[in-house]
């Protein structure tokens, strides 16, 4: 049963102003440990089906299992607090705040949930190390050394600390949306190697997102949202 | 949580201390009206605070706390010794002071009084005055000065000083043929003792001598001062009179007494009671500077309030960041009002600390020009529950882009738009 991290049945979703539906999924699944590069047009829904999973946004109806449990039965709060403990985000810009330094980026997340927390140290000073290493990892030990500020880094750099960040604490789900469309091709390679490695020492499974298709082949499994999305437009 | 309250708040740094230097002005303003509010009226009750009943002439109560207390503006008519007499040796009376006005030097007022004044009067908690030179009068042509006189003219223990006839600071007509010296300088007292200069009630007769109808002696005809100071002098006239009572619960009954008085028109008034009708006059003028004031902190909160909205659009970023680490809309929210309370809070704590600091600086010259002593004492109670006020505004007002903030992150969600 927890093999399944994302389950999705006859979900249906229409903006509350608009009669026809955006989204309407049949089955969609991802299994633990899974690779899944998930391909779709801009306006084909991909993003709200993403604010669907984080719990931002909720469907109409249908079922929509993450680690097994309904999102539709929490509370609002419970929602946000079950994005935080259970999925790391990273995002296609913008993903640091200006005003901390790469570090508390990354630590970001433990400060709102401690399960997280716990698991990337038992104190502040573990959890600080935590974020060293995976930030070493991530080939980022110039800028720690040197100190500088998330706003002088380049973008391939921001959003390999945002990677730092969405996989701290080893969430169960990392979800990726467009996270290299604003990288060169030879980058875009770099950091897919570097976060597909984070995520296996993590044991997260990822969900990665993008309408650009050319880096599907180094994922394990590739579907499009034409092939889940039955909404006819 | 609170680090990276304090982060973000930091990194808008700019706007945010306009916030609070807006906030603190008009926090400042608005103590500091109420604090010379304050000030104002102490420093008025101060200077009449042994004296239970007034007497004058017959007119307004408060002509006659203005002229025998404050020396502004003059008498309508003067009393007679027989009056005065009367009641200085009524059995329900401790003490009188008797006052004699009219005359002026150099823009000061001249009083005449005798012993009784230095040995009864009394200013603030019931102080006694105080000589910092010299002593009293005892001589025909002696007179005692008050600090600022003092000051104000340079003035030493000895010195000759011409007294003019009326009380405008260009009299034409003065008593140049019978100068006073100066025996005695009175310690300051905050009050418009300090701004008179204090003869005998003989000094003032005898001055007045040869000037029938209120015109100067003619040459060659008047008296010397040799032979006035010879003369066996008595007051047939004085202005007004100061009680002090024997016990309080008279008052009312001597005043009706007074106002009542066969033999001549009387006004009794105690001061506290007139002093209150100066209030209700003042009233006006003091709620138009609360209202004032009122509407500078109202404009501060809105500026504050504008910044925080504004800034709103700039911190989309930051807001859906947030929410893509577990920030709820309600933590959101909390933050934008718990922003306005910070802002807020540290705009009063600035304002406290320049009121204060203001107070200081400003304490001696205001004392020094206007006799105004503004007392420096911690904020009233009455201070705290409108500073706890403000802040509930503030707190009140963060609501607006709590709201709009909570609004926006539900539609936002995690998407970064800029």
């Amino acid at each position: 049963m927890d093999q399944v991290i994302l389950d999705i049945k006859n979900v249906c979703f229409r903006w509350k102003n608009s009669g026809s539906l955006l989204l309407n999924l049949p089955e969609f699944k991802i299994e633990k440990h899974e690779h899944v590069f998930l391909q779709g047009r801009s306006g084909s829904g991909k993003s709200t089906l993403l604010a669907l999973v984080g719990g931002i946004l909720v469907s109409e109806s249908g079922t929509l299992k993450v680690l097994g449990q309904d999102i539709k039965n929490f509370t609002r709060s419970g929602r946000d607090s079950f994005r935080v403990d259970h999925l790391g985000f990273i995002f296609q810009l913008f993903n640091l705040l200006p005003y901390l330094s790469i570090e508390e980026n990354v630590m970001l997340p433990l400060s709102f949930s401690s399960i997280r927390a716990k698991r990337a140290g038992r104190t502040k000073i573990d959890q600080f190390k935590e974020a060293k290493r995976l930030l070493k990892a991530l080939a980022l030990e110039k800028q720690l050394a040197e100190k500088s500020p998330v706003t002088e880094l380049s973008v391939g750099q921001q959003q390999r600390v945002a990677a730092a960040r969405a996989l701290i604490g080893n969430p169960e789900l990392i979800i990726a949306d467009e996270p290299t469309s604003a990288l060169d091709a030879d980058l875009r390679h770099s950091f897919l190697e570097l976060l597909f490695g984070e995520c296996k020492k993590a044991g997260s499974t990822l969900l990665f997102v993008s309408h650009d298709s050319t880096l599907s082949d180094l994922f394990s499994r590739k579907i499009s949202m034409d092939e889940i999305n039955n909404n006819v437009n | 949580m609170v680090n990276l309250f304090i982060r973000s708040l930091w990194n808008r740094r700019g706007t945010a201390f306009l916030t609070i230097f807006s906030i603190s002005v008009s926090v400042t303003l608005l103590l500091g009206v109420e604090k010379i509010r304050q000030g104002v009226r102490t420093s008025f009750s101060s200077a009449v605070s042994g004296t239970d009943i007034i007497v004058g002439a017959r007119g307004g109560s408060l002509q006659l706390l203005l002229y025998s207390i404050f020396r502004i503006g003059n008498a309508p008519n003067n009393l007679s010794w027989e009056s005065y007499n009367e009641f200085r040796n009524n059995k329900r009376v401790k003490w009188t002071i008797p006052i004699s006005l009219g005359d002026s030097h150099r823009g000061f007022r001249v009083l005449g009084t005798n012993q009784d004044y230095f040995k009864y009067f009394r200013y603030g908690s019931k102080k006694k005055l105080e000589f910092s030179k010299g002593k009293s009068f005892s001589e025909l042509f002696d007179a005692v000065i008050g600090s600022e006189v003092a000051r104000n003219l340079n003035y030493q223990l000895n010195e000759d000083i011409i007294i003019a006839h009326g009380t405008g600071n260009k009299s034409f007509l003065k008593h140049e043929d019978r100068p006073f010296k100066v025996v005695g300088i009175l310690r300051p007292t905050g009050t418009p003792v300090d701004q008179t200069v204090h003869v005998s009630l003989e000094g003032i007769t005898a001055m007045h001598i040869d000037w029938e109808s209120g015109a100067p002696p003619i040459e060659g005809e008047n008296l010397s001062s040799e032979d006035i100071m010879n003369l066996d002098l008595k007051s047939e006239e004085i202005t007004s009179f100061l009680i002090g009572l024997k016990s309080k619960i008279h008052a009312f009954g001597l005043q009706r007494e007074i106002n009542s008085y066969k033999e001549e028109p009387l006004s009794a008034i105690m001061p506290g009671v007139a002093l209150q009708e100066l209030w209700n006059i003042l009233r006006t003028a003091e709620t138009g500077l609360r209202v004032i004031s009122w509407f500078v902190l109202f404009a501060g909160l809105l500026g504050m309030i504008t910044a925080l909205l504004s800034g709103l659009n700039e911190r989309r970023r930051e807001m859906a960041i947030l929410r893509s680490v577990g920030a709820g809309p309600s933590t959101i929210s909390f933050l934008l009002i718990f922003e306005a309370m910070v802002l807020t809070f540290t705009g009063i704590l600035f304002g406290l600390i320049s009121l204060y600091i203001t107070l200081y600086v400003s304490r001696p010259l205001l004392e020094t020009y206007f006799g105004l002593f503004l007392p420096i004492n911690p904020p009233s109670f009455k201070d705290l529950i409108i500073l706890g006020g403000i802040i509930l505004t503030g707190m009140f007002m963060g609501v607006i882009p709590a709201f709009k903030a909570y609004r926006q992150s539900l539609v936002d969600g995690m998407t970064i738009r800029l």
